[in-house]
């Protein structure tokens, strides 16, 4: 089997304010083959769009990478300069952002975002590059695209507006499309169109996407694999499958079982006791332990990773 | 995740942000916005050399070497003195005198009070004005608000200098009336401000609530609409007294300001301007420098006080 | 896109003839010229006939009306002191204070929007800092003040530049400029560079103020990870958000740049509207006073339609119009 197209070996990123140091990633390990698609699950402020940002660099002061390895195509991103950057971006990793009204620039047209997207990397004409926006736009599901070129994104509602987004994220053809809760702020209807308009598009072009999200359901119908992340470490990972059916951890069980869907109605909905750590607090140990039943002396440590197949857990006790 | 939790994170996430200093925990506004405060140096220093020139002013008629307007402790033998000189009596003037033998250091004190008392006086006026105009535009809308809003855009919209030099045209000479043109210029900056501010506070739920409860209307805009405008009217207002300090000594300067019998820093100014080109620079220079500090230290404080009651700055 | 600028256009009108109402009521409540202009052992005859000459015995009212019909014709009376038409005055000395005023403009845009962006770009840097103490500075002090300073430091210490005056002059399309001549430019060096501080200030302000608040945006994070250069995403993405209320502030200014230009042109001499308005107040020669406010309030009231009319088009949000026109 090859080198996998993305191995991320225990990342490190830490915000260093003037309240105390924030642990926002603290030692995630994943990878990631070619073609796959992985979900990047755990709840607001778990760390996962800090990894996604820390992939592609876009990690701003007071934020900063302090350890590990990210290994993309066999290369190592952690400390490249701004021109290798700039080569990547946009051209072999392509990011999606949350809010599809403000990530596009309100002052300009869409053909000229597109057309610079694609100029950035490629030396062709404005023609050219007009084509290939074209193109793309219908490739996403979007009718009339030169009429969309000439607009304005105010003229777009959120749905396109997001359609548009993934189209100048694949207008490169990238090995690697990172999607930070791109659903978010749409209607749910518009949400299963984007879902599966996304899944069909990496299948056929054989990109890899990472899909970031705090819904469990979303992952449920489109990733291959999964990963949990709790406080800024991932507690477990696998196949989506095996996770959700089996789930190692007691937090993913917790997620699991709170979801809505799988309970009975009219009976009251399970809850993960407790909150979620402070990202200020320094934590001793597993950061889940004050909300865990399962927990022990043990968990007073750090709990190793353990691995059961291609799963891994992060936990003294694991489920079964 | 409950609230707290999530408040938490957001602070964690501004500070992060911002690189700002926002505490985990709960802390009174106003400690935050003092410690938000002494963060810049410049603006501290700004903060003393203010207080300094305010003490001076206040206390100028006790710590000037001479009453610069008692007409009988002058002497024109003593003009034109070049700064560090010494008069006819033994006495050294650190400043120098001026063309009728006046010490340029007692007349700057005084100077220096009457533009304060100007300046300061003129600005808490407009600022009672504005508000009661402004506040009363946003809680009653309809045509109060638009009455309201149109004098002011049309006021704003022209430059202040015009306004006050026409209506000084007008009225004549004088402290009050100067007071007069300086509120005219400037309330509608203060209207406008918390026009605005009471507009969007106006929209929240709280107000919903609090008229749903029949509370009375001076109680909701007093205790609930006021308290939210405050932070923008207080950038407003310390910037303004610069400008009002700066403005009434230009029209001082050119004529039309204070009458000699009570000069201002900008009357000091333009009696010295004929002196320049002869090379008595002290005449007009010290007087000017005066100015200028006050001007810069207003400016210091409203500066820093603008970057942390900003919301805007801090995601 | 027509219908908006139509309705602006009628808003503007209804100001100017707003404008003029209150110009007439208030000048000519000052004092009473014929006192001035009387020989003070003049008998009530005398006076009256006096008055009646320069029709001041007429009702009010009818004063305006004879204004207003005056002011169509472009007719606002004759000055009381130098006996020509009040507007020729005014119309003669208006090219100087406008070119004083553009060149201000010029300046400030020049040196204000690069020093501004760079201050932004690099808020904590020495440079950011010291543009932003320097801004400061410019933004206090007043006008006259840093005039003064001007001329000590060029004109009596060093002896670079004239202390006052205006330059030699050429005809560029019938009017008389000073800035196409060595001598015309070295006359408009220090009035220019003073009347134009305090717009500098202004824009280096408002300019870092824009590129700080536009860089937290998500669409310059996006524009970053589609691989653009630094000097794209500033150079076009920022920039072209920040633009809009910097050319808003700029237009918005202009009138007030004609008007500071009243104190400018006292202190360097500069043989513009503005020293004439001075000297009218003090002589109380009301229609040079009406005439020069009427041109006043006409070139703002143009300026502000312009102003509207170049906000709608470069914010493609507001360019419906309607409702979305208060955004501004």
């Amino acid at each position: 089997m090859s080198a996998p197209l993305l191995e991320v070996e225990g990342l490190r990123m830490h915000f260093f304010t003037k309240a105390g140091v924030v642990k926002a990633v603290d030692d995630a390990s994943f990878s990631l083959e070619r073609g796959r698609i992985l979900g990047l699950v755990g709840e607001s402020g778990s760390g996962k769009s800090m990894t996604g940002y820390s992939i592609l660099g876009l990690v701003d002061p007071p934020g900063r990478i302090v350890g590990g390895h990210i290994r993309f195509e066999g290369r190592d991103l952690v400390g490249l300069s701004n021109a290798q950057w700039r080569g990547l971006r946009g051209n072999r990793i392509a990011m999606i952002f949350q809010d599809p009204m403000m990530t596009l620039n309100p002052v300009l047209r869409i053909d000229t975002q597109m057309i610079e997207a694609v100029r950035a990397h490629h030396a062709v004409s404005r023609a050219e590059a007009r084509d290939r926006s074209r193109e793309a736009l219908a490739k996403v599901g979007i009718a009339a695209p030169d009429e969309r070129l000439r607009a304005y994104p105010h003229h777009l509602s959120g749905g396109m507006r997001q359609r548009v987004a993934i189209a100048i994220a694949l207008l490169n053809r990238p090995a690697l499309v990172i999607a930070d809760e791109p659903t978010t702020a749409l209607d749910v209807t518009i949400q299963g169109q984007i879902l599966y308009e996304m899944q069909k598009l990496c299948r056929e072009s054989a990109t890899a996407l990472i899909w970031i999200t705090h819904d469990l359901s979303v992952i449920a119908g489109l990733a291959d694999d999964v990963c949990v992340m709790y406080a800024g470490r991932i507690v477990e990972s696998g196949s989506v499958d095996e996770v959700l059916d089996r789930p190692l951890h007691p937090y993913t069980r917790g997620l699991l079982e709170s979801v809505p869907g799988r309970n009975a109605p009219g009976r009251p909905l399970p809850q993960i006791p407790g909150m979620a750590p402070s990202p200020l607090q320094s934590l001793d140990g597993c950061p889940f332990r004050p909300r865990c039943g399962r927990a022990t002396e043990a968990c007073r440590t750090q709990p190793p990773s353990q691995s059961f197949g291609t799963r891994r857990v992060r936990c003294a006790h694991p489920l079964a | 995740m409950n609230e707290a939790t999530r408040d938490l994170v957001a602070a964690a996430a501004e500070a992060a942000a911002t690189g700002t200093t926002a505490p985990v925990g709960v802390q009174s506004p106003w400690r935050r916005i003092l410690a938000d405060f002494a963060e810049s140096r410049l603006a501290l220093v700004g903060l003393a050399l203010l207080v300094a020139i305010a003490l001076a002013a206040l206390t100028a008629p006790w710590i000037s070497p001479q009453n610069p307007y008692d007409l009988s402790q002058l002497d024109v033998l003593d003009s034109k003195l070049a700064p560090g000189e010494a008069s006819m009596n033994g006495t050294v003037h650190w400043l120098g005198t001026d063309d009728q033998g006046r010490d340029m250091l007692s007349a700057i004190l005084y100077g220096l009070r009457i533009s304060l008392g100007v300046g300061v006086s003129s600005v808490v006026c407009a600022l009672a004005l504005g508000l009661v105009l402004g506040l009363a535009a946003a809680y009653f809308g309809g045509w109060v608000d638009a009455v309201v809003m149109r004098v002011v855009d049309l006021q704003l919209s022209f430059p202040s200098i015009l306004i006050a030099l026409i209506l000084l045209a007008v009225l004549g000479q004088g402290v009050g009336k100067i007071v007069v043109a300086l509120v005219t210029v400037q309330w509608a900056y203060y209207a406008r401000t918390v026009r605005s501010s009471a507009l969007v506070e106006r929209q929240k739920e709280y107000i919903e609530a609090a008229e749903v409860l029949a509370l009375s209307r001076a109680r909701i805009v007093l205790r609930h609409l006021l308290p939210n405008c405050l932070p923008p009217l207080i950038v407003v207002a310390t910037v303004q007294v610069a400008h009002a300090i700066a403005l009434e000594a230009t029209l001082s300067f050119l004529g039309l300001g204070l009458p000699i019998t009570e000069p201002s820093l900008g009357l000091l100014i333009a009696n010295g301007f004929q002196y320049l080109l002869s090379g008595k620079y002290w005449i007009s220079f010290y007087p000017g420098v005066a100015l200028m500090l006050t001007i810069i230290a207003i400016n210091l404080v409203a500066d820093q006080l603008r970057d942390v009651l900003n919301p805007r700055l801090s995601r | 896109m027509v219908a908006y600028a139509l309705r602006r256009l009628g808003q503007s009108f209804l100001v100017l003839v707003a404008m003029s109402l209150l110009v007439f009521v208030g000048v000519y409540a000052i004092g009473n010229p014929v006192e001035l202009l009387v020989n003070p052992q003049a008998d009530a005859i005398e006076r009256a006939r006096a008055t009646a000459a320069l029709g001041l015995d007429k009702p009010l009212a009818e004063q305006f009306l004879v204004f207003l019909r005056g002011a169509l014709h472009a007719d606002l009376g004759h000055s009381f002191v130098y006996n020509v038409p009040a507007i020729q005055l005014v119309l003669q000395r208006l090219p100087a204070t406008l070119e004083l005023a553009f060149c201000a403009t010029v300046l400030a845009i020049a040196l204000g929007i690069p020093l501004g962006l760079v201050a932004g770009l690099r808020p904590k840097s020495l440079v950011g800092r010291t543009i932003m103490a320097g801004s400061i500075l410019g933004f206090s002090l007043p006008t006259f003040w840093v005039g003064l300073v001007l001329i000590m430091v060029f004109s009596v210490e060093l002896g670079w530049l004239p202390p006052n005056g205006r330059g030699e002059t050429v005809l560029l399309f019938g009017v008389p400029v000073s800035f196409l001549t060595v001598d015309g430019l070295k006359h408009l060096a220090m009035p220019a560079l003073n009347l134009a501080l305090f717009k500098l200030a202004l824009l280096i302000r408002l300019t870092r103020a824009g590129a700080r608040e536009a860089l937290l945006q998500d669409y310059v994070r996006f524009a970053r990870a589609k691989g653009l250069s630094a000097s794209r995403v500033i150079g076009v993405h920022v920039l072209k958000n920040i633009l809009i209320p910097i050319v808003t502030v700029i237009g918005l200014e202009l009138g007030s740049v004609i008007a500071f230009a009243i104190v400018t042109e006292s202190i360097f001499a500069w043989p513009g509207t503005g020293k004439l308005l001075i000297d009218s107040i003090n002589q109380l020669d009301r229609p040079v006073i009406v005439a020069y406010l009427m041109v006043i309030v006409l070139i703002f009231v143009v300026i502000n339609f312009a102003v509207d009319v170049l906000y709608s088009l470069l914010d493609p949000r507001v360019r419906l119009g309607g409702a979305t026109a208060g955004a501004h």
